[in-house]
């Protein structure tokens, strides 16, 4: 890289993390000021593992998002499986809009609309609070689902056609031919939806804001919340925790890549195929 | 494969999916429609519609005392706000995003781990920062007295709105420009170049045209959301700039569902409108290139 450039980088990232590093430095001061730092102390995540409601705002999140990410995952794998296989081009073009519809929308216009159904739906039988885990639950499915079939649709037309029918001839039920042919195929497509839906439903504020009722707390809202009166570091402390957790998750997923999988893969096949060479 | 398991295998592959789509995708925007063209009886009416372009309210800035039209001056300075974001974030993100596609492989990498990193960070933790830091009293002002200089208020500015959406959205308009520039036949700009092209004009006249694509991806996944957004500007701008996602979650908190609904909608229905003229510019542009 020439000079400028990595002059010009080094400035992006600093405009990029800058605010991350000073969330970090003063979730460790002595003080609860914000802008003086007055010396090193833990408190504030003593403060932050007291509080009962935020830890049990996390375990909301991770309950909702496992939840999220599994369902959406299934769903959005089949439905690419049989969006690949539909020759009807108009029927194609429809499905293909209707999945385009929750990326292009802004967040809370999706939020706004999920709402307005579920409270018109739940004054229908009379209900007076109709919004709690369920609503968010649908919610979350909703917005994950495109990304899954995102995914999953790019593998599915790579991969061989003549795979699955091969399985078939072979005398495999469609199911198991699914199974056995076409799911090894496009697992990396599958396992990339399903951690994209797992972090896009463990980071949404908007439209669970709109969706959640009173009683269900995720951990975004709970932020929400917090920043509404004023903040003690106790949220810097939560925040670089946050942090920290995203940078190991990214690393690890950046060590064990497409790439190491499949030289993986191909190592075991090759053992495999030489331990039946012997026998 | 016989005709009839391949149906029964389309069938179950896709049913559950198109049910979910029309029941959760589909009609939630019927939803909004019809919200938007009802009254709280749930009879039919276009008073939320002519309420937003005709509501009025009174503007005393301290000199003179004035009546606006209270929605279409939210809308307005939206579409103002989020553009100069979309503008800002593009000026710095496209310099970013032409040196990440021409660095070695391993450096491209980092970078891209490191431009994502914050993009996982939740928005409002990452929008919040920037309170701190822009406060009077904050981070900023306290660099700015050490090193002698004269503090500068910037919270409860259109400034501090403007810094919070480039800085949430940054991300966003950097990744779609590099994927494009990064899969860029480079022999392109070699034969430019041997050609007897200048430097800036193989970047105006080869570089820009074929990236076209990425940065209408990254303006629209920037000024979509920097035009609805409801959080940025109440935090960093102290409330005082209303902006039309404020509009819409003030009207939701206020449980006045039918105007919220009917905001959004009109959002929606500009939203749609801009997108598909923006495709129709490119389409010409591209097929210009």
């Amino acid at each position: 890289m020439k000079r400028a450039s990595k002059i010009y980088t080094a400035l992006m990232m600093i405009f990029l993390f800058a605010p991350i590093a000073i969330l970090v430095v003063f979730s460790f001061n002595d003080a609860k000021s914000l802008s003086v730092f007055s010396g090193f102390s833990l408190h504030w995540y003593r403060e932050l593992f007291r509080d009962a409601e935020t830890l049990k705002a996390v375990r909301n999140t991770l309950v909702l998002a496992v939840s999220a990410a599994l369902i959406s995952t299934a769903m959005g794998t089949a439905a690419a499986v049989g969006i690949n296989r539909l020759r009807n081009k108009v029927l194609r073009q429809v499905m293909d809009s209707v999945t385009n519809i929750p990326m292009i929308n802004p967040d809370i216009i999706t939020g706004i609309s999920l709402m307005l159904m579920f409270v018109f739906v739940g004054r229908l039988f009379g209900a007076a609070t109709s919004l709690n885990f369920g609503t968010m639950l649908i919610a979350h499915i909703t917005f994950c689902l495109p990304y899954v079939i995102l995914q999953v649709l790019p593998k599915l037309q790579q991969m061989d056609k003549s795979l699955p029918e091969a399985a078939m001839d072979l005398g495999c039920t469609p199911f198991r031919a699914f199974l056995k042919a076409v799911l090894p195929e496009i697992m990396p497509g599958v396992i990339t939806g399903l951690i994209m839906a797992f972090t896009l439903s463990l980071d949404d504020f908007v439209i669970s804001y709109f969706t959640s009722g009173n009683g269900f707390q995720t951990l975004p809202i709970r932020i929400y919340n917090m920043t509404k009166k004023t903040v003690t570091p106790k949220m810097y402390a939560l925040a670089t925790i946050i942090f920290f957790v995203i940078l190991t998750l990214l690393l690890v997923s950046n060590l064990y890549d497409e790439d190491e999988v499949q030289r993986r893969r191909a190592a075991r096949q090759i053992r495999k195929a030489s331990k039946e060479e012997k026998t | 494969m016989n005709k009839k398991t391949s149906s029964l295998v389309q069938r179950l592959t896709l049913t559950p999916y198109s049910v979910w789509a029309v029941l959760f995708i589909v009609v939630p925007l019927v939803f909004v429609a019809y919200y938007a063209f009802t009254d709280s009886s749930f009879a039919f009416t276009t008073d939320n519609i002519t309420r937003f372009f005709t509501a009025t309210s009174v503007v005393d800035d301290g000199e003179t005392v004035r009546e606006v039209h209270t929605y279409l001056v939210i809308f307005m300075r939206s579409l103002k706000l989020a553009v100069i974001s979309t503008v800002i974030c593009l000026l710095m993100g496209y310099p970013l995003a032409y040196i990440m596609a021409r660095a070695p492989e391993k450096t491209q990498k980092i970078l891209l781990t490191l431009i994502m990193i914050p993009m996982w960070m939740n928005f409002l933790i990452r929008t919040y920062a920037w309170m701190t830091i822009l406060q009077d009293k904050g981070i900023l002002n306290g660099f700015l007295t050490a090193l002698h200089l004269r503090p500068v208020h910037v919270i409860g500015t259109e400034s501090a709105v403007i810094i919070g959406m480039v800085y949430d959205y940054f991300p966003y308009m950097v990744l779609p420009i590099y994927s494009v520039m990064a899969k860029l036949d480079v022999r392109l700009l070699e034969a430019a170049s041997d050609l007897g092209c200048p430097g800036p004009s193989v970047l105006r006249r080869v570089i820009w045209p074929l990236s076209i694509p990425g940065v209408l991806s990254g303006v629209t996944m920037v000024l979509v959301p920097s035009i609805s957004t409801f959080y940025i500007s109440q935090k960093l701008g102290n409330g005082k700039f209303f902006l039309i996602g404020d509009a819409i979650e003030g009207q939701y908190v206020a449980n006045n569902l039918h105007f919220a609904a009917a905001i959004a909608f009109i959002l929606m229905v500009i939203l749609l409108v801009c997108m598909a003229l923006m495709q129709k510019l490119a389409n010409r542009k591209l097929i210009v290139a």
